[in-house]
């Protein structure tokens, strides 16, 4: 059997009494996009913050690419290949959308202290070249010099997913991507999502509300509460199991 | 006139050719100014070049890396003694300086480590024992300290004919200019995108992949680096150094002087270094009522520019650019 680009075994973590995450398994193909939903508070984004590093879970296993990575910092996660987007979007505010990308690249960049010291930019120009082929696929053109903070909610958005992008990650972790956008926003980001998994070749894991767009979009989905794994299956499958059902809307 | 054609352009550190001109301009100036100017005024501008370094180093820690440090007057008195008892020993000055930043930045690195956890208010606090802990060492200590007369720094004898003073001036404006360059290819480079990003949002600078551990210590190690530098060459330019030159104050004035040039510019550390020296000097027939200027020039600064010196600076430019229109 081939090997997965990730798996989760049995992950759990409790803050305190709470249960956050009480053992989930799943896994994740290649070039697969999974969609994670559940009532607010069930542990989708807490999740991903054990994935990511943000969070080193109590007991269980998170295998990438064939390796274990639970309980790296995030740094070494990212280094490894693993991108994410927050859900309160965190860009670095006080720089243009071009600066943000290029802090993207920071892990693929060769570094050199002395090139930095002595302002020799050849490594700069080759991650220059990258970024726009960004910029160009995010329709970012008018703010590339902007302040990130002076942009529109939207754009701000596509930046944070371009800054994920541009680290060319092998597994991309995309928290609520269509949180208050307009509708025509919704389409365009459906759209890139599917267009990235295409272009970039990447696996990607998905949290998301709007189960319209999610179930147009995902191969397969999973639904947690309070911690648990509750269904899981093709997107039909799970919006029609009663577990769900009752999660959202409550037992009679 | 502005058009770039390539990135390449873009990552120019002169990007205009008029911005060439006037920095020529201030360079030529400042080149001239033993000819220009009397003994008093070279010794003023000297001490404007030295401080900018220390400024400089400062502003990559607080004001581009966002961590606030009040231990400066730390490094400073390290830096100094470091320069001071390798100049004794006969070690050539340049040498004696590079010395005297790097046993600096080999504090900033300690300092740094049980520092790295700390933010805001705890990390002010932190570095502020540091630097008081480091002037009761040198005040105890007879040996480090040169004694009750300090240490007498011995003055290298001035080359290519010069006097003095003059020989001084060009040496501390050399390295200050250079101290200058290397700021600013720092923050453009990706190590000041580091720096930035770690001030902006810690937590997703380090889901992208910034070691923060590192970014954060190197960022200390250079802005001790910077202000051994600074240290050292005040030490040269005073012929001696005592504990007493590196107090709480020294510290203070420091950060005054980031906060007043405004926060990350490497043009507003310049612009600060010299409000801190020029500022206490204009009012200094008053005598005891110089702190009460220096104060109060702080508050109007701050109060009406809240940017800072830079910030008045790029409005100006701006009103020049668009006049006769406004």
């Amino acid at each position: 059997m081939a090997v997965k680009l990730l798996s989760v075994n049995s992950l759990a973590i409790s803050f305190g009494g709470i249960r956050a995450l009480g053992g989930i398994d799943f896994e994740l193909e290649d070039q697969e996009i999974l969609a994670i939903i559940g009532p607010n508070g069930s542990g989708k984004t807490t999740l991903i913050n054990c994935i990511t590093g943000i969070y080193s879970p109590d007991r269980g296993q998170v295998i990438f690419e064939g390796e274990s990575i639970a309980g790296l910092s995030p740094d070494l996660v990212a280094q490894r290949g693993i991108a994410r987007t927050f859900q309160n979007i965190r860009l670095f505010n006080n720089m243009t959308v071009l600066d943000n990308l290029m802090l993207g690249r920071h892990v693929k960049f060769r570094k050199n202290p002395f090139h930095a010291v002595l302002r020799i930019r050849k490594e700069e120009l080759v991650h220059r070249e990258r970024v726009e082929e960004l910029i160009d696929f995010l329709d970012l053109h008018a703010y590339r010099k902007m302040r990130v903070v002076d942009c529109p909610y939207g754009v701000q958005k596509s930046v944070e997913l371009g800054r994920a992008l541009a680290m060319e990650p092998g597994l991309l972790l995309i928290d609520e991507p269509f949180a208050g956008l307009t509708s025509e926003e919704k389409e365009e980001t459906a759209y890139r999502i599917t267009e990235i998994r295409g272009k970039y070749k990447t696996g990607i894991l998905l949290i998301e509300h709007d189960l319209r767009l999610v179930s147009k979009l995902a191969d397969r989905m999973i639904a947690l509460n309070y911690g648990l794994k509750i269904a899981e299956g093709s997107p039909q499958e799970v919006q029609r199991n009663p577990g769900v059902i009752s999660a959202y809307l409550g037992n009679e | 006139m502005d058009l770039v054609e390539s990135y390449k352009d873009e990552m120019r550190l002169i990007d205009k050719p008029w911005k060439g001109f006037w920095i020529g301009l201030l360079l030529m100036a400042l080149l001239l100014l033993p000819w220009l100017g009397d003994e008093y005024m070279i010794y003023m501008v000297s001490l404007v070049c030295i401080y900018s370094i220390g400024v400089q180093g400062q502003n990559i820690l607080i004001g581009y890396t966002g961590q606030i440090s009040l231990g400066q007057a730390g490094f400073l008195a390290i830096g100094a003694f470091t320069l001071g008892h390798l100049s004794r020993l006969g070690v050539p000055v340049l040498l004696g300086l590079l010395g005297a930043g790097l046993a600096a930045g080999l504090f900033g690195l300690v300092v740094g480590f049980p520092c790295l956890r700390l933010k805001g208010p705890y990390l002010a606090i932190a570095t502020l024992g540091f630097g008081i802990a480091v002037y009761e060492v040198f005040v105890n200590s007879q040996t480090l300290s040169g004694g009750r007369m300090g240490l007498i720094v011995p003055k290298f004898s001035p080359l290519f004919g010069l006097s003095g003073s003059a020989f001084y001036y060009y040496f501390s404006l050399l390295i200050g200019v250079v101290f200058t360059l290397v700021s600013f290819n720092i923050i453009s480079s990706y190590i000041g995108r580091a720096f930035i990003a770690i001030r902006d949002n810690d937590i997703a600078a380090e889901a992208i992949g910034v070691n923060l551990t590192f970014y954060k210590l190197l960022s200390f190690v250079v802005s001790s680096f910077y202000t051994g530098v600074q240290g050292g060459l005040y030490g040269l330019l005073m012929g001696y150094v005592e504990p007493n030159m590196f107090t709480f104050l020294e510290s203070v004035t420091l950060f005054i002087a980031v906060i007043i040039g405004g926060l990350a510019s490497v043009e507003g550390s310049i612009m600060g270094a010299a409000f801190v020296i020029l500022v206490p000097h204009i009012f200094s027939s008053y005598k005891e009522l110089v702190p009460v200027a220096f104060g109060i020039s702080i508050l109007l600064v701050l109060i009406f520019e809240p940017l800072g010196l830079y910030g008045r600076w790029l409005k100006i430019r701006l009103y020049f650019r668009n006049w006769p229109f406004r």
